[in-house]
């Protein structure tokens, strides 16, 4: 393929090379609780300095897999490799994985300085080091003035702070982010997001972080694992998933997304004509290689983004075209979503961006519009 | 760095509704009436009691208050007279010391037992802790006295105890075991009686601890053994010094276990001040034993207050 999806983050892909060695295997992992499977039979490849993020929605066992790898639960099933070292009967406090915990589990006990000592103290360093890591700690997170306080006395943005810098000052071989910024408002989160993107750049450490939310996913990690059911049902880059998703759930998961349920009419490569889907009326090609053949039952799935809308038909309206009119619009600022309710009843969601602050005549309820989109914005989901 | 985290933020002022309600004044006046009622007055007369000298009269101390218009007469018979017999006398001393050292060292021995038992509950499954609590509370269930009659049962020389060990031939036929009327029943008795007020307020503390941080501290490198010491042991403090006081004030003015369990030797000063009570029938000596007796225990209670203030 010519085209590539969405921007490159940076020039770092050791998954894609046969010959890397993964950082930390999970290997054939299941656990279950009494009846309950909480993962199930699954394998996953970390490498070295990645930033990793399992995302699924709560009780899909990404946390599970996490408290795994901490040694907090064992498996049930398989085995945890790290550096290429079973870490099977190995309990936390040997472990080389250090955590952010979801509520900080800041020592209430301890001064912010006596937080972050904790860990190096364990290790019976010499005072001077520690006093030393400490500040380097403090400075890193930007908390110097804050050192002898209790974590009682801090802003929540300040605590989730402290407790980055206690989970970072050993140096661990892998950092474990278990959904770390949860508790912070949008902006704060936004800002810190870029932080520790940085942070793992600079330390050159590898981030596995577990998030119900798929924004922060996106933003922060190298690859991410949708998990659903204690399954991973996609382990790609953040625009693979968001462009190309494996499956329905995943698509719908992500992002918003169009689902059209359909059948294939015919199916000839995406060089030669595309795959055609007939979708109980609506007539939809995509050039795009699929395994679907002509009868299968399939999706049709479309971003609202890759929707255009306009007042006027496209050039050709047979395919990849509907009509119908403006039943609900969401103004978001940035863009705005509009529901358009076609003729057969069907809705279509189509984002327009709001690039122009003045316009001449704004879409409103009830406007005739055509709802249209090209050949590679949409994608045949088969699962 | 936010300004605003650096300055205390102003309290918000919030009109008080209710400041200016009568029914109000009345739910907080009610316990202070009582207890200037049934504390307060109560101590001002013992206090002023611990001033008089032994009469034998009705009542048995003199001088009485007998209206205002004889007032100066009556405040020049007060004295410390009793006061500096309570200084003199090593009896009253010993007896001071002899109750602190075994209110201390059942404390400690309390400490011992009910920790690890709090700690066993508060780490146990949530569906049956009420159970367990309820287990604790339970010896409430009958009357304190017949618990400690029945610890004579147990402990007398040809008690259940001495039957116990003769059938396991831990003894032979013409043994006894030799622990009733000694220091040791009184420690069993205390032990065994206040085992409750040290557990409770230690289960309350355990119970709250975040079970996350021991997580953190695991995570952090710190096997559990030690994460006891650093993290379980110093946030539970608040419990220990509750529960320590709860236990250490009311035993130091023990009456009754020392006195059904202990020997003639067993000097505590609940005892003393019974035996010049209503022995000696030296009300203003046994008045001042019962202030001094305050006036000691106001120390740890200043110092739990202080604890708590801090904490808070």
């Amino acid at each position: 393929m010519a085209k590539s999806l969405g921007p490159v983050k940076r020039k770092f892909s050791p998954w894609t090379d046969p010959t890397s060695v993964p950082f930390i295997r999970f290997e054939n992992i299941t656990k279950r609780f009494g009846n309950f499977v909480a993962v199930d039979n699954l394998t996953l490849d970390i490498y070295e300095r990645e930033f990793f993020a399992l995302l699924g929605p709560s009780g899909c066992g990404k946390t599970t897999l996490m408290r795994m790898l901490a040694g907090f639960e064992e498996p049930t099933e398989g085995r945890i490799l790290l550096q290429g070292k079973d870490l099977a009967g190995v309990p936390p406090y040997r472990r080389p994985t250090n955590m952010m915990f979801q509520s900080y589990a800041l020592f209430p006990h301890m001064t912010v300085e006596k937080n972050i000592a904790f860990g190096l103290e364990q290790d019976n360093l010499p005072k001077a080091d520690i006093a030393a890591r400490v500040e380097e700690m403090l400075k890193l997170v930007k908390l110097e003035q804050f050192a002898k306080r209790k974590p009682s006395q801090l802003s929540g943005g300040q605590r989730q702070r402290v407790a980055l810098a206690r989970s970072l000052a050993k140096r661990p071989k892998v950092l474990l982010l278990d959904e770390p910024l949860g508790a912070l408002d949008k902006k704060l989160r936004e800002e810190t997001q870029f932080e520790l993107t940085d942070l793992q750049h600079t330390l050159g450490l590898t981030f596995l972080i577990v998030t119900h939310d798929q924004e922060e996913a996106m933003t922060v990690s190298d690859r991410i694992a949708v998990m659903d059911k204690g399954v991973i049902m996609q382990v790609a880059t953040p625009a693979e998933i968001y462009e190309a998703p494996n499956s329905r759930y995943v698509a719908d998961f992500i992002g918003d997304i169009n689902i059209i349920e359909g059948a294939v009419v015919s199916n000839s490569g995406a060089a030669s004509g595309g795959v055609m889907l007939d979708c109980d009326g609506l007539k939809v090609v995509v050039d795009q290689e699929c395994p679907a053949s002509a009868g299968d039952r399939v999706a049709f799935a479309i971003r609202p983004e890759k929707v255009r809308l306009g007042i006027d038909p496209p050039t050709d309206t047979a395919v990849n075209a509907g009509a119908g009119e403006v039943w609900d619009i969401g103004y978001l600022g940035d863009f705005s979503l509009f529901l358009v309710k076609l003729d057969d009843g069907r809705i279509i969601r189509a984002a327009q961006a709001n690039i122009q602050r003045l316009v001449d005549r704004p879409l409103t309820f009830g406007d005739r519009v055509w709802v249209h989109w090209s050949r590679d914005a949409g994608l045949v989901l088969t699962r | 760095m936010a300004i605003d985290t650096l300055s205390p933020k102003p309290e918000p002022v919030i009109a008080d509704p209710g400041r200016a309600n009568p029914a109000r004044w009345l739910v907080v006046a009610i316990p202070y009436l009582w207890l200037l009622l049934f504390f307060a007055a109560p101590f001002f007369i013992i206090a002023k009691i611990s001033l008089s000298d032994t009469a034998i009269a009705m009542p048995p101390y003199t001088p009485v208050f007998e209206g205002f218009g004889k007032f100066g007469e009556f405040f020049s018979q007060l004295d410390f007279e009793n006061y500096e017999f309570l200084a003199s006398d090593s009896l009253y001393i010993k007896s001071y010391l002899n109750s602190l050292r075994i209110a201390a060292i059942s404390t400690v021995l309390l400490l011992l037992i009910g920790y690890p038992m709090a700690l066993a509950m508060a780490r146990a499954k949530t569906s049956i802790r009420p159970i367990l609590v309820m287990l604790v509370i339970l010896p409430f269930w009958t009357s304190f006295l017949i618990r400690v009659y029945a610890w004579i049962g147990i402990l007398k020389p040809e008690g259940l105890l001495t039957l116990l060990f003769q059938s396991i031939g831990l003894m032979g036929p013409d043994e006894q075991v030799q622990i009733l009327r000694t220091d040791y029943a009184v420690f069993i008795g205390i032990v065994y009686s206040y085992l409750p007020f040290m557990v409770l307020p230690l289960y309350a503390a355990l119970e709250k601890l975040d079970n996350t941080l021991l997580e953190a501290a695991s995570d952090l490198g710190c096997p559990p053994w030690k994460a006891f010491w650093r993290i379980t042991f110093p946030l539970s403090l608040p419990g220990v010094i509750a529960g320590s006081l709860i236990c250490f004030i009311p035993i130091t003015g023990e009456f009754v276990i020392p006195d059904l369990l202990g020997g003639a030797d067993t000097l505590m000063i609940g005892k003393t001040l019974w035996t010049e009570f209503f022995n000696n029938r030296d009300w203003p000596l046994a008045s001042a034993i019962a202030v001094i007796l305050l006036a000691v225990l106001v120390i740890p209670i200043a110092y739990f207050q202080n604890q708590q203030q801090k904490a808070g």
